[in-house]
C-alpha cells in the first residue's frame, strides 16, 4: 500500500513537471442527425480566444495547448452555436456533434442523408433518395434489387420478395422507421409490407451484423429510414406521378413535412397505386393486377438532448395472382407446364379475381429519446403492428367470395436502448427488448388452418461495442441473447398425426380428439445466441478495408414447425415438423472498397456456413382423391453458401461514368452434397450514364443486365402416369430457365427550377428489346413468360 | 439518473402489462373442410338391369397421407348402353353434402371428362350440358362393346376452358381426378 502511494505521487509529480505545453486537441465537427462531417466549422477556445476551422473533412487541430480544461464555442453557419467544455491531456482527440441546419431543400431531398450506421464493421449500401424515387411505381423488392448481391424471389411481377445472398423470407430482417416487421415473412410469396415511397433512405446489411434488431437474421437487414425533419421554421414536400404502358397504370405519391425551429415536425404521406393485367411480349398475363393504397404519418418534437416522435401507417394492397398458375395436382401442372402459352390467356383487365391476396398491415410506433450527462442516449420505443393476411384461392358455391387463408398477426413491441460514448474512442450501445405476439387464424374460412394459432413470447438484450483503435482503425463487437417462447393449438389431420409418429413421440400435447382430427397444444421454448465482431481500417485516403464475423440463430417458423396440408399456389403438399430445432449460421465477410469520385468501387466475398439449415425438398407423390401431389417437406441439413459482389464505377470522360456489378453465389446441402434449390444464378449489370449538370441536370442510362443460366440445381423432378396418353410423364419442376439479357434504359431531367420548387421529368423503358425471357427465381416461371417492353413515365414535383 | 430509473420501471411495467394481457387460454375451434370432396360415386344403369353397377372412390382424409379406397360393384355386359349419373360427396360432414348440387347450380364452370383407356371397347357420350350448351357430364351415357377390359377415367374440371377439345387443352384445376379398373364380360 505503501509503495502504491508513493508510486502515485510520482507519477502526478511527473504530470505536473511535464506541463510543457505541447498536448494538442483534434477531432470532427459532425452533423448530429446523420453524422456527416461538417467543412468550415469555427471553433474558438473562450480562455484565448484562440481560433481554428475545420477542413474540407470536417476535421480540426488546436496546436500547442496546455494540459487542461477549456471551454470550446463551436460555430458553422447553418448550425446553431454550441459550447463544450472539454478535458485536453496530452494528445487529446474529441469530436462536436452540432445541430445541423440544412440550407435549402434540394439538400435534404437529394443529399440529406437522415440515417444513422446500423453496424461499423459490415460494408452497406445503400439506396439513397434520388434511388427509390426510380422505384416509386414498384415494390421495395425492385429497388433492393439494383443492389449487387440482391435478387428477389418473385411469384409473378408484383410479389418481390428480397433475396440477399441467396438467402429470403424469415431469414431477412426488414427494419421500418426503427419497427422490426411481423409481416408473416415466412411465407415465400409474402411481399414486404412496405410502401417504398415513404422510405427516405433503405440501407442493406448482409449478414447478422446489426444485432439491436435482433439476433436472427441469418440473410441479412434491411432498414427502411424516412428523412428527418430539420429544426428549423420550414415547410416542403415531394409530389410524385408515375404511369406505365405495361399494365396500363399509374401510381401516385406525396409528402408534405412541416417543421418549426423550436423543435416541433410532422409529415404526412400518402401513396395510390393501380395496375391491370401485365403483359408478356406474346399474351396477357391475366389476373396480375395490383391495387395499393398507402398512407403514413409523423408527429415529433426534437431536441439536441431529448425528444418524441409518433408514427402511424397503413398499408393495404390487393394482388392478383396469374389465372394460369392455379391449378390442381400432377396432371394439370404437366399440362400447365408442357403448354408453350399459359392455359388460360383473357382480355386486358383491371379486375382482381381469385387467385389473390389482400393484406392490409397497420404499424404505430412511440419513440421517446433523452441524452444523460455522462451517461449517453436513452432511447424507449413502443410499437404495435398488426397485419391481416386474405388469400383468395378458386372456390365453389357458397365459398366463392370467402378467402381462403385469413391470418390476423399482432405483434407488441418494446424497446429500450442505451448508446453511451464511454471515452472519446468508445461506444457502447446496450438494450432490451419484449414482445407479444398473438397469431389468429380465422376458422369462418372453411378451410383448415394453414398457420395454428398461436401466442409468442420473445424477451432479447444485446450489447455492441464500437472501439477506435486509431483514427483510421475501429473494432466491434456484440452479443444478443433471445429466448422465444410459443404456445401453440394446432390441429393434425388424425392419419398425418398417426403417419409421422406423432402418437408416440408427442403424446402428452394432445388436448382433445375428435373423428378425423386431433388438437395439441405444443409449449416451444427457443434460446438463440448470436455475435459479431468486426473491423474497419481505412488507408491511403481512398480505401476501406471491412472485416466481419457473425454468429446468428433463428428459430424455426410457424410455417417450418407446422404446415401440413395443400399449398395451392405451388400445387404440392407441404409439410413440416414439430421437431425442429434452431438454425445456426456463422459468415464471415470481407469488403475492400475504393471511396473514389472518379474510380471507386467495392469487393466483397463472403463464406457462410449454416447448421441445421432448414430447407423444403419433394419427397415422395401422393395420391388423393384430386389427383396425385408432389409431397415436399421441410428437412435439416447442413449448408455452406460461398459467394462474391462487385460494385464498380469510372468516370472516363467528363459527364459519362460507367457502372458495374457482379454477384455471384453458390449454396450446397453439405450432408447430401447437392446443390441449394433456388439460389440466385450469377449475374452483372453494366451501366452507361451520361449526366450533365449544365442542361437541366440530364441524365441518360442505359443498363444492360445478364442473368446467367443457373446450372447448380436439385433434381426433384418426378413422373406421373396420365391417364389420357396412358403413358409416365415426366413433371419437370427443376431445370432452370435459360440465361437471358435485358436492356434498360433511363433519363431524367429538371424541367422547372425555381428557388421554391423544382419539376424533374423521368422517362424510362424497360426490358427495351421485348425479350421473351423466364426468371429461376419466379414461383410462376412454369407457367408464363415475364414481363415484356415497359414505358414508364414519371413526373416529380418538389416544394 | 431519475429519468433513467423512470424509463427502467416503465419498461419492466411494460414488461407485465403485455405478459397479462392475455391469459384466455381458449381452445381454438375446429375446421372441418367446407369444400372437400371425399367421394365419387358413378352409377351405371342399363333397361332391364335390376341394381346399377356403381364404381366409387372415397378419400375421407383429403389431402391427408392415406389413399383414395377403390370399390366397384360387378362387371359391365358387352353390347349394351348405360345411363350415368355422377354424384360428388362430402362425408366428412354430418350429415353427408351432396356436392353434386353445387357442381351443376355452376355448370358453366365445371365439366367431367371420360378418358377410356385403351383396349376398353366403351365410348361415351354427354348426357347433360350448362345453360351455354357446352357438356356439363354429371350425366352421360356409356356404350360397350365387345368384351374387353382397361381403365376408365373420371376428372372434374372447375373453371376449365369452355368449349374445349379434351383434358388437355381444357385447363382449369382438377377437383377429382378417379381411374378405375373395368372390365366388359
Amino acid at each position: 500500500m505503501h509503495y502504491k502511494v508513493i508510486f502515485l505521487l510520482l507519477l502526478s509529480s511527473f504530470s505536473s513537471v511535464s506541463q510543457n505545453c505541447d498536448a494538442s486537441l483534434s477531432g470532427l465537427v459532425i452533423d448530429l442527425h446523420d453524422g456527416s462531417t461538417l467543412p468550415g466549422a469555427t471553433l474558438i477556445i473562450s480562455n484565448t480566444q484562440e481560433a481554428v476551422q475545420t477542413n474540407l473533412y470536417g476535421e480540426y487541430t488546436f496546436p500547442n495547448l496546455c494540459d487542461g480544461t477549456y471551454f470550446i464555442q463551436v460555430s458553422h453557419p447553418l448550425c446553431i452555436t454550441k459550447g463544450f467544455t472539454v478535458k485536453v491531456s496530452g494528445n487529446t482527440s474529441k469530436d462536436f456533434k452540432l445541430e445541423h441546419h440544412l440550407e435549402e431543400l434540394n439538400q435534404i431531398l437529394i443529399e440529406g442523408k437522415g440515417f444513422q450506421k446500423e453496424t461499423e464493421s459490415i460494408f452497406q449500401n445503400r439506396i439513397s433518395q434520388a434511388n427509390p424515387d426510380r422505384y416509386s411505381s414498384g415494390s421495395l423488392g425492385d429497388a433492393l434489387n439494383s443492389i449487387s448481391g440482391v435478387s428477389s424471389l418473385n411469384t409473378g411481377n408484383t410479389v418481390v420478395k428480397p433475396v440477399i445472398n441467396g438467402l429470403h423470407s424469415s431469414r431477412v430482417v426488414i427494419i421500418n422507421n426503427g419497427v422490426r416487421m411481423e409481416d408473416q415473412e415466412w411465407g415465400a410469396e409474402h411481399a414486404p409490407n412496405i410502401d417504398i415511397n415513404s422510405a427516405g433512405s433503405i440501407s442493406l446489411i448482409k449478414g447478422a451484423g446489426a444485432l439491436q434488431y435482433g439476433g436472427n437474421a441469418v440473410g441479412g437487414v434491411i432498414v427502411a429510414t424516412s428523412q428527418k425533419a430539420p429544426v428549423k421554421d420550414t415547410i416542403y414536400g415531394q409530389t410524385q406521378f408515375n404511369a406505365a404502358t405495361n399494365g396500363r397504370g399509374s401510381a401516385v405519391t406525396s409528402e408534405i413535412t412541416q417543421a418549426y425551429k423550436n423543435g416541433w415536425y410532422g409529415s404526412l404521406q400518402g401513396t395510390l397505386k393501380r395496375f391491370g393485367d401485365f403483359e408478356s411480349p406474346d399474351y396477357v398475363l391475366s389476373n396480375t393486377g395490383i391495387f395499393e393504397s398507402n398512407a403514413a404519418m409523423r408527429l415529433g418534437f426534437n431536441q439536441f438532448d431529448y425528444g418524441f416522435e409518433a408514427y402511424y401507417s397503413i398499408f393495404k394492397n390487393e394482388i392478383g395472382i396469374l389465372r394460369a398458375s392455379h391449378i390442381g395436382g400432377a396432371e394439370d401442372q404437366v399440362q400447365a407446364i408442357n403448354s408453350p402459352r399459359p392455359l388460360i390467356i383473357r382480355d386486358f383487365g383491371y379486375n382482381i379475381d381469385a387467385p389473390k391476396q389482400d393484406v392490409t398491415h397497420h404499424l404505430a410506433r412511440i419513440k421517446a429519446f433523452r441524452q444523460f450527462n455522462g451517461l449517453g442516449k436513452a432511447s424507449l420505443q413502443y410499437d404495435f403492428q398488426k397485419n391481416n393476411r386474405l388469400e383468395f384461392d378458386i372456390r365453389r358455391g357458397d365459398d366463392t367470395n370467402k378467402a381462403s387463408l385469413d391470418l390476423a398477426l399482432t405483434t407488441h413491441t418494446l424497446m429500450l436502448d442505451l448508446d453511451s460514448e464511454v471515452s472519446g474512442n468508445l461506444n457502447v450501445k446496450t438494450g432490451l427488448m419484449t414482445r407479444y405476439q398473438d397469431n389468429f387464424a380465422n376458422p369462418d374460412t372453411g378451410v383448415r388452418r394453414l398457420i395454428p394459432d398461436y401466442e409468442k413470447y420473445e424477451l432479447g438484450a444485446y450489447a455492441i461495442m464500437d472501439f477506435q483503435i486509431q483514427e483510421n482503425w475501429m473494432l466491434e463487437a456484440g452479443g444478443r441473447f433471445d429466448y422465444t417462447y410459443m404456445d401453440v393449438f394446432k390441429f393434425y389431420r388424425s392419419s398425418f398425426w398417426e403417419s409421422r409418429n406423432y402418437d408416440e413421440l408427442f403424446p402428452e400435447i394432445v388436448v382433445e380428439e375428435s373423428a378425423n382430427q386431433i388438437l395439441t397444444n405444443p409449449q416451444l421454448n427457443f434460446y438463440n445466441a448470436s455475435a459479431t465482431a468486426g473491423s474497419n481500417y481505412s488507408f491511403d485516403g481512398d480505401y476501406k478495408l471491412f472485416f466481419n464475423y457473425s454468429l446468428a440463430s433463428r428459430a424455426p417458423n410457424p410455417s417450418e414447425l407446422f404446415s401440413e396440408g395443400l399449398h395451392h399456389s405451388a400445387s404440392r403438399i407441404e409439410l413440416g415438423d414439430l421437431s425442429f430445432n434452431s438454425e445456426i449460421s456463422h459468415k464471415v465477410a470481407l469488403t475492400f472498397q475504393r471511396e473514389n469520385s472518379t474510380f471507386g468501387f467495392s469487393i466483397n466475398p463472403y463464406i457462410h456456413s449454416i447448421k441445421d439449415f432448414i430447407v423444403i425438398e419433394p419427397i415422395e407423390i401422393q395420391q388423393t382423391i384430386r389427383g396425385n401431389f408432389q409431397v415436399w417437406e421441410h428437412r435439416q441439413t447442413n449448408a455452406s453458401l460461398l459467394g462474391i459482389d462487385v460494385d464498380a464505377s469510372l468516370a472516363f470522360a467528363k459527364n459519362f461514368r460507367f457502372n458495374h456489378q457482379f454477384s455471384m453465389v453458390k449454396g450446397y446441402d453439405t450432408s447430401r452434397n447437392q446443390p441449394l434449390i433456388n439460389m440466385p444464378p450469377v449475374n452483372t449489370k453494366n451501366e452507361l450514364v451520361y449526366q450533365n449538370p449544365k442542361i437541366h441536370n440530364l441524365r441518360l442510362a442505359l443498363q444492360s443486365e445478364y442473368i446467367f443460366r443457373q446450372n447448380e440445381f436439385p433434381n426433384n423432378n418426378f413422373e406421373v402416369f396420365l391417364p389420357q396418353t396412358e403413358s409416365r410423364e415426366l413433371i419437370d419442376v427443376s431445370t432452370p430457365p435459360d440465361a437471358y439479357h435485358l436492356l434498360n434504359f433511363n433519363s431524367n431531367i429538371d424541367l422547372n427550377t425555381t428557388a421554391k420548387s423544382k419539376l424533374t421529368l423521368g422517362l424510362g423503358v424497360s426490358n427495351l428489346l421485348n425479350t421473351s425471357y423466364r426468371n429461376y427465381l419466379n414461383r410462376l416461371r412454369y407457367y408464363a413468360n415475364d414481363l415484356g417492353r415497359n414505358f414508364l413515365l414519371n413526373l416529380k414535383l418538389n416544394y | 439518473m431519475n429519468k433513467l430509473k423512470f424509463l427502467t420501471i416503465l419498461f419492466f411495467t411494460g414488461l407485465l402489462f403485455t405478459a397479462c394481457s392475455n391469459d384466455d387460454d381458449s381452445v381454438p375451434e375446429i375446421v372441418n373442410e367446407d369444400e372437400v370432396i371425399t367421394t365419387l360415386i358413378v352409377s351405371l344403369s342399363a333397361d332391364g338391369e335390376a341394381a346399377p353397377i356403381t364404381l366409387q372412390t372415397r378419400d375421407l382424409d383429403g389431402d391427408g397421407p392415406n389413399p383414395p379406397v377403390f370399390t366397384d360393384s360387378g362387371n359391365l355386359a358387352a353390347g349394351t348402353t348405360y345411363n350415368g349419373t355422377i354424384a360428388v360427396l362430402n362425408e366428412t360432414v354430418s350429415p353427408t353434402e351432396d356436392i353434386t348440387e353445387e357442381v351443376e347450380e355452376e355448370a358453366d364452370a365445371h365439366q367431367f371428362c371420360y378418358t377410356v383407356g385403351s383396349g376398353l371397347n366403351v365410348t361415351t357420350e354427354y348426357g347433360n350440358l350448362d345453360s351455354d350448351g357446352n357438356p356439363l357430364g354429371t350425366e352421360f351415357t356409356l356404350t360397350t362393346g365387345e368384351a374387353s377390359s382397361g381403365t376408365l377415367t373420371f376428372t372434374l374440371r372447375h373453371e376449365p376452358k369452355k368449349p374445349n377439345t379434351g383434358l388437355a387443352d381444357a385447363g382449369g384445376e382438377t377437383d377429382i381426378a378417379a381411374s378405375f379398373s373395368v372390365t366388359v364380360e
